[in-house]
Formats: structure tokens, C-alpha cells, sequence
């Protein structure tokens, strides 16, 4: 029996009065990759926003349900320990562009006031760097900017920077989608790895990539979770007709 | 035969249509070398403008500068009665008044740009705050000179006799705080929309690692924004330092260096515009001048080195 880490029921999100996720119901199990994949503006990428709380940040964005971490209400915890303990990774790198690598991946202490001794800070990047797959590209230019590294570097060190804050889940919003295929190669081995230590919810669009990492697979369709499988189950052998569709590319 | 006709009618519209092309594209090709010479002779009449100003400045402050040479600068008396002539007073007023025009406006430019660039950039609120900010800049300096007569003045000459000093209420203290609200929405304004231009991917990656509102301001936001900020401060530094009705108004007018903050005092340009139409002989006269030029100079001064230092920032 694998423990849930995080569960929602009856969860809604709207911006304004646009509903947008509608009614999510899902247990997303420890140490695992659930991919979350659908057609654009079904509600993936704002559900995924929406376990960190990064969804209220937008003007007139609002939610109801419940989103549980452990047994703690998400939405009852402040907002800042909600993502310190969901960190994210978005879209487009975004590393801090007036920091340098090692301090781009401290950032996280540094932003939160948390003050570390030299060879804390050392440790902390050497690890995040080496368990992001970087460490080995970085290790002699640490000092330079992090804006200097290639795309796909550039979201390496963004995953660093976000574990390095010891997060129990790591969201991703379509990690890959501004990256050339090698790079993105890089960052679904990186997945799986990261898998042991943390539990993996990425937004995709593309559906080679969920079957390739995820270990379970959520299909949303117009706001709504549609399916909810293990991922060779849900390409196999959808339960429903408009997985079926989506999966055998009738719309996309 | 009917082919025959027809081709024989289509041939001159088509030669018709072929001449009023090359006509037009000929006369298209003319205007763009038209529009073309008066866009840059119009553009560059403007540099003519400035390099005409420097030179009359120059040219009409030579008689001053061959009487009094380097003299005047340094120079701590103004007694155009005795021919006296020391700029120092002014110069040292002008940088004095200004300067603490800048520090009583930073805090207050600063709060409006990071409210209404950061926490709350729509709203009737800010709408409102936002709009009487830039009226700000839009009232006739010669109402703030008149608003700090009556109101300012008074108070401060309270606050003068609560503290012990002599209480003029008009000098440098007064004109500092007219110039300050003067200034207020150049580095406001600047600042908000160098604000909102911060790219939200950055401070969304700054909140997904637990940053609060402030944490992200002070870490993303403010090294984003810093050399424009300082832009701005200069912008604000610059009309300060040529400010001159509202500040004559209450800055006192005495040609003595000013002991403290709260002496009276005078400005280059309100030296200026006081004193130009009494103005009788032509030394003094050029003294005048001369200390216009004077002013056009730190303020050029000022804007290089703001310039330079902008510079340097974003190359870091």
C-alpha cells in the first residue's frame, strides 16, 4: 500500500468568474512522477499552481475544495511554508539573472532570511547541483552569472535551486517545453532519479514524455479530471472515450 | 476579329496604368528623399538650439569671467553695489537645497512607486493616487511657491522657534521641502513602470521558494530595477537644481552662505530671475549670466556622471 502525499477533493479553481479546474478529485502517492497531461487551457497547468498556492497570486484568481498535504489543509497553512515544502519549476528557466550559480541556488535561504555558514552554503550547492544533474558542467564557474548557461543547464538549475530548499514534492510546469530535445533528454533522466528522494507532479503537453517518466498519468479535459491511472494502464487501455481520442491524437 | 478588338481596347489601359505607376513611384521616390532631409534638418535644428545656448551663455559671460576670473566662483560676497562679485553663496545654495530636496523625496517617491507598481497596480485606489501623482508635475511651480508662503512658512517657522533657532521661517529648510513635493513624481513614476516591468517569472520563481511580498521585492525587484531607479533619482536631482519661482518665493533671498539648514539663502536661478532686471551695468549684468552658465554646466555635470554610473550598473 503506497502512502498519499497529497490528495484533493472537490477542488475548483476560477479566475474571476471563469471556472477553470473543475471538481479534481486525486491522491497523488509518495516517491512517485504523476504526469498531469491534457489539451492547452484544460486546467493543468492552473491545478498544478494551485497545490503550492502559486495560483492565488494572480489578480482575481480564486479556489475552493480541499487540497490536503499529509494531513494538513494546504489551505490553512500560511502560504510561504505551503512552498517551502512544494517547490516548483516553471515553464521557462528563470534563473535570478543578477545572481551567480552558487548563489542561485542558495537564493531560497538567502530570499527566506535562513542564514547558513560557509561550509552549510558549500555543501547545499555542491548536493542540489550534483542531484540536478549539473554539478559536473558548474563546478568551475560557480561564480559566474546563471544566465550564461544554456537553456537546458538553465532549468537544471532551476530544479537545484528548488531542491535545494528540501521540498518534500517538486511541481513542474512543462520543464522541457522551452528546451531542444537533447536537453530535454537530460531532464527526464534527471526525473527519474529525483524520484527516490521526492515525489514529481509535472504538467506536460506532450505525450510521449508522460509515458516515458510518469509512473501514473491524470488526463484533464476542459477543467475536468477526465482519468486518473498508472500510466501503462491509461495509454493502453483508457476507461474513457475522450482519453481514448486525445491518446490516438483526434485532438490536441 | 472580336479578339482582335479586344486586344486593341486593353492596350492603352494597360499602357495608361504602366505610365501612372512609374509617375507615382517616381514621386513616391521623390517625397521619400523629402521627408527624409526635413526629418533629420528638423531633428537637428534642435542640437543647433543647445549649442546656440551654450554659446550665448558663453559669449555674454566673457566680460564677467575677464573681470573677475576664477575668482568667482570661490567667492563668498555678492555686493553688486561695490561691484562685488562671489557666486559661492548661490552655488552652495542650489546644490544644498537640492540635495535635500532629494533626500525628503526619496522615501516618499519610492512608497508610491512600489505600491503602485508592486502591491496594488490596479484599482481606483491607486488609479486615483496614480493621477494626482502626475498632477503633481502638471501645477505652475509659482502655486507651490504661494501654497509654502502661506502654509509651509508658518510651520516651519513653529517648529524653527520649538527647536531654537531664529525663526525666519522663509531659507533653504522651506525651499528644500517645496522642491521635494515638486519632484516626487519624476522618480515615481519612472520607478513604477520600471517596476511593472519586472518579469513575473522571476518574481513567481522568488515566491515558489516560500519569498513573502517584501523578500521579493527587496531580492528581485529592487536589483532589477536599481540603475533605472537611480535614473530616476536624477531625473528628480536635475529639476531640482534649475527649480526657481517656488523656490524664490521662500528660500529668503540674502546673499549670505547659508550656517545651517534653516537659513535663509538663494539659488543660482533664483539669483536670476530676481535680479536680472536690476540689472544696470554690464558686468553685473554678465555675472549673471555667468552664473547661468554656471548652472547649465553642474546640471550637464550631473546628468554625465548619472549617466556614467547607469552605465556601469547595467554592465555589472
Amino acid at each position: 500500500m503506497e502512502s498519499t502525499i497529497i490528495s484533493s477533493s472537490n477542488f475548483n479553481a476560477y479566475f474571476g468568474t471563469n471556472h477553470v479546474v473543475k471538481n479534481v478529485n486525486i491522491e497523488i502517492p509518495k516517491n512517485s512522477v504523476i504526469a498531469v497531461m491534457g489539451p492547452s487551457g484544460c486546467g493543468k497547468t492552473t491545478f498544478l499552481r494551485c497545490i503550492n498556492r502559486m495560483h492565488e497570486l494572480t489578480p482575481g484568481a480564486t479556489s475552493d475544495g480541499k487540497m490536503m498535504l499529509h494531513d494538513d489543509d494546504v489551505y490553512e497553512m500560511h502560504p510561504i511554508f505551503v512552498r517551502l515544502k512544494i517547490g516548483m519549476v516553471f515553464q521557462r528557466p528563470n534563473p535570478f539573472p543578477n545572481l551567480s550559480i552558487y548563489d542561485n541556488v542558495i537564493a531560497g535561504y538567502k530570499l527566506n532570511g535562513l542564514r547558513l555558514s560557509k561550509s552549510e552554503k558549500d555543501r547545499i550547492v555542491e548536493q542540489s547541483l550534483t542531484r540536478s544533474a549539473l554539478w559536473n558542467e558548474v563546478k568551475d564557474s560557480l561564480h559566474k552569472k546563471g544566465t550564461f548557461l544554456s537553456g537546458g543547464q538553465q532549468q537544471r538549475l532551476c530544479i537545484a535551486r528548488a531542491i535545494a530548499m528540501e521540498p518534500e514534492v517538486l511541481l513542474l510546469d512543462e520543464p522541457t517545453s522551452a528546451l531542444d530535445p537533447i536537453s530535454t533528454a537530460s531532464i527526464e533522466e534527471l526525473l527519474y532519479e529525483l524520484k527516490s528522494t521526492y515525489t514529481l507532479v509535472i504538467v506536460t503537453h506532450n505525450m510521449q514524455q508522460a509515458a516515458r517518466v510518469s509512473n501514473k498519468t491524470a488526463f484533464f479535459y476542459l477543467g475536468e479530471l477526465v482519468e486518473y491511472n498508472v500510466t501503462k494502464e491509461l495509454f493502453t487501455n483508457p476507461k474513457d472515450s475522450r482519453t481514448q481520442n486525445y491518446i490516438t491524437g483526434r485532438f490536441s | 476579329m472580336q479578339e482582335l478588338t479586344s486586344q486593341l481596347v486593353q492596350k492603352p489601359s494597360r499602357v495608361i496604368v504602366q505610365d501612372r505607376k512609374t509617375k507615382y513611384t517616381g514621386r513616391n521616390i521623390r517625397w521619400e528623399g523629402v521627408f527624409k532631409r526635413s526629418l533629420v534638418i528638423t531633428a537637428l535644428s534642435v542640437l543647433v538650439l543647445v549649442v546656440g545656448i551654450f554659446i550665448t551663455l558663453v559669449v555674454q559671460s566673457i566680460p564677467s569671467i575677464k573681470a573677475l576670473g576664477i575668482g568667482y566662483l570661490t567667492g563668498k560676497t555678492w555686493d553688486p553695489v561695490s561691484d562685488i562679485y562671489g557666486a559661492w553663496p548661490f552655488l552652495l545654495g542650489t546644490l544644498l537645497t537640492s540635495f535635500l530636496a532629494l533626500i525628503i523625496s526619496i522615501p516618499f517617491s519610492f512608497a508610491i512607486a512600489v505600491y503602485l507598481g508592486e502591491y496594488r497596480p490596479t484599482g481606483w485606489l491607486s488609479g486615483f493616487l496614480k493621477n494626482v501623482v502626475e498632477l503633481i508635475a502638471a501645477v505652475p511651480s509659482v502655486i507651490y511657491g504661494f501654497w509654502a508662503l502661506v502654509t509651509l512658512v508658518p510651520l516651519v517657522r513653529k517648529l524653527e522657534s520649538a527647536i531654537g533657532v531664529a525663526p525666519y521661517g522663509v531659507g533653504i529648510f522651506s525651499a528644500s521641502i517645496v522642491l521635494a513635493i515638486m519632484i516626487i513624481p519624476y522618480a515615481a513614476s519612472l520607478g513604477r513602470e520600471l517596476i511593472q516591468m519586472v518579469p513575473s517569472s522571476l518574481k513567481e520563481g522568488a515566491y515558489s521558494l516560500g519569498g513573502t511580498q517584501y523578500e521579493v521585492i527587496r531580492d528581485v525587484v529592487m536589483p532589477y530595477t536599481k540603475s533605472g531607479m537611480f535614473a530616476g533619482v536624477l531625473l528628480s536631482l536635475g529639476r531640482a537644481l534649475g527649480e526657481t519661482m517656488a523656490v524664490t518665493m521662500v528660500i529668503g533671498n540674502t546673499s549670505l552662505i547659508p550656517d545651517s539648514i534653516f537659513s535663509p539663502g538663494n539659488t543660482m536661478a533664483s539669483v536670476i530671475a530676481n535680479e536680472f532686471t536690476e540689472a544696470d551695468r554690464a558686468v553685473y549684468l554678465s555675472a549673471l549670466i555667468e552664473l547661468g552658465l554656471v548652472l547649465f554646466l553642474v546640471t550637464v555635470v550631473i546628468n554625465m556622471i548619472g549617466k556614467s554610473i547607469i552605465k556601469r550598473f547595467t554592465h555589472e
